[in-house]
């Protein structure tokens, strides 16, 4: 798959799609490949976060800046990785695995109430108080059996978040 | 409670500037308000927000808005493609050149009467103005003719009148031209460099024109000077401006900058609409230059298009001129069958504003200390 042709081949097709688990079809992997080649209008290769953040939607998003350290320097067949959790095919487990990566910002596989905070953060901005944040935080670990001091895993969120009805899910255009 | 009042506070800060963007956006979230008291769960479940990167990532309005959809290759089989050859043959070999000639005969004759006219009835400055006028509609119709521009134009002719302003959609610089050979307007203009500098130095400076630079900050309180200016003087010929700041493929319409709308003045709306099975006349700066542009222009079968001037509009009592560059937005869009967006035109050039993002953060603070109070 150059960097310099806008055409897939079948091979290239079933490699992505090997990639992400089959999360996509086909069909959705050359349309998710004709839009990494028209944000990534460098044509380097792999989209910048100077190209995401040229996409209004994205740059308004609060956790736009925690994606980008996630996006950053991905080529196309990490990018439909990345996005296989929105797809409807994927389960509820690669949902929360995906929410667990964003939190899980140094990648060490345990989420303390520092990451938690700084989600919060990102979230609510100016409009609460750290103070505040910090409270409401502690209250509900603590509610939910944790304390502040606690780290979580992966298993963690798979028991706080498992029985919600969690709707994350993103169509990919078709032609 | 100190997170309340810093709340109250900032809300009034947050001039809401422009119409809510949640009622374009697809996010099915900010509809489903969550109910119950406050969960770890619930703060840990950031999907919405996730969904709503991911749905931009993958496909957003603004981008669609700068597309142009090469149209679908027809001539692939054994005889279709020899047909296409020989239109090829025709478009370059026959047509070009003829335009081409048909063009420099134009500016032949234009500059020709131009200077003279210019330089000589220096002190006659009515007939000069009425001379003027009239070589630069001239002027237009032959570039208009250079592509074949086939226009059909529906409604009143615009008519001279003070106090007016006229708007319009815009794909391209030809949009300018093509309203121009009916009627000789004044534009306001973004100063271009190389040869469509020099013309707009030299001839559009005698239909009267405004410039503005997109790159400097204080530019819009002397262009909004200069406009006010211009539709007080009875003299000036008729303003034409485009609301939306920058070129746009012709399917959508971005937002209407509220210039145009505060000037105190009836507004009347042109719609434009390019027929694509032609030519795809959208101006992709980023892509081409203007010239290459109007090269693919003249190798192409012909332009098509209608125009439609629209009811003149004026702002109503209790209105904005926010609200005013809606409505009139919403009349041109219904009219040439375009789709709004709620972007601003110059997100192109600049990051958006970070009053979107604190809107959010602010809808999810509240949302957030509600279900605190609750039991």
């Amino acid at each position: 798959m150059g960097n310099t042709s806008s055409m897939l081949t079948q091979y290239d097709i079933e490699e992505v799609q090997e990639h992400c688990s089959h999360t996509f079809s086909q069909q959705e992997i050359v349309s998710l490949y004709q839009r990494f080649c028209q944000l990534d209008r460098s044509g380097g290769g792999f989209i910048s976060s100077e190209e995401f953040m040229s996409v209004p939607e994205f740059a308004v998003n609060p956790l736009s800046q925690r994606l980008l350290r996630m996006l950053d320097g991905l080529n196309f067949k990490e990018f439909v990785a990345f996005l296989s959790a929105f797809s409807p095919r994927a389960t509820l487990q690669q949902k929360i695995e995906f929410i667990f990566r964003v939190y899980d910002s140094d990648g060490n596989g345990r989420v303390a109430m520092n990451d938690m905070l700084e989600v919060l953060r990102d979230l609510t901005g100016q409009y609460i108080s750290e103070q505040q944040r910090e409270q409401v935080l502690t209250q509900v670990l603590e509610e939910a059996g944790y304390t502040k001091d606690s780290s979580l895993v992966l298993s963690d969120f798979m028991k706080i978040l498992g029985n919600s009805d969690l709707k994350m899910e993103v169509e990919v255009p078709v032609d | 409670m100190s997170g309340s009042e810093k709340l109250t506070s900032l809300s009034s800060e947050l001039d809401l500037d422009r119409p809510n963007l949640e009622d374009y956006l697809p996010s099915g979230s900010s509809i489903q308000e969550p109910h119950g008291k406050l969960r770890l769960r619930d703060l840990l479940d950031i999907s919405p927000a996730l969904t709503e990167a991911a749905g931009a990532i993958v496909d957003d309005s603004f981008t669609r808005c700068f597309k142009s959809n090469p149209p679908e290759p027809w001539n692939w089989n054994v005889y279709l493609f020899p047909l296409w050859c020989c239109g090829v043959v025709v478009r370059y070999l026959i047509l070009f050149p003829g335009r081409v000639i048909v063009l420099t005969v134009g500016w032949i004759i234009f500059l020709s009467s131009f200077i003279p006219v210019h330089f000589l009835l220096k002190g006659h400055d009515n007939l000069r103005k009425k001379l003027e006028r009239f070589l630069v509609e001239l002027i237009c119709s032959f570039f208009v003719a250079s592509w074949t521009g086939v226009v059909k134009y529906h409604g009143p002719r615009p008519s001279m009148r003070p106090k007016q302003v006229f708007v319009a959609n815009h794909t391209s610089m030809i949009d300018f031209i093509i309203l121009e050979q009916m009627t000789a307007f004044a534009v306001i203009m973004q100063k271009h460099p190389g040869w469509v500098g020099l013309l707009q130095k030299t001839i559009l400076e005698s239909v009267g024109c405004i410039w503005f630079n997109r790159a400097e900050a204080k530019d819009r309180e002397i262009v909004a000077r200069k406009l006010r200016e211009h539709v007080q003087g009875t003299d000036n010929n008729p303003l034409l401006i485009f609301p939306e700041g920058t070129c746009v493929n012709n399917h959508y319409t971005v937002m209407f900058k509220k210039g145009a709308f505060e000037l105190g003045c009836t507004v009347c709306p042109i719609a434009i609409k390019y027929n694509k099975i032609f030519v795809d006349a959208f101006w992709n700066s980023r892509k081409q230059s203007f010239t290459m542009h109007l090269l693919q222009l003249m190798t192409s079968w012909a332009v098509v298009c209608d125009v439609w001037y629209l009811e003149p509009q004026n702002l109503k009592p209790g209105e904005t001129p926010i609200e005013f560059a809606e409505r009139v937005r919403d009349i041109i869009s219904v009219r040439a069958g375009l789709k709004k967006v709620p972007w601003d035109g110059y997100l192109k050039y600049s990051r958006p504003s970070p009053k979107h993002r604190e809107q959010k953060q602010q809808s999810f603070a509240e949302s957030m200390l509600r279900r605190l109070e609750e039991k």
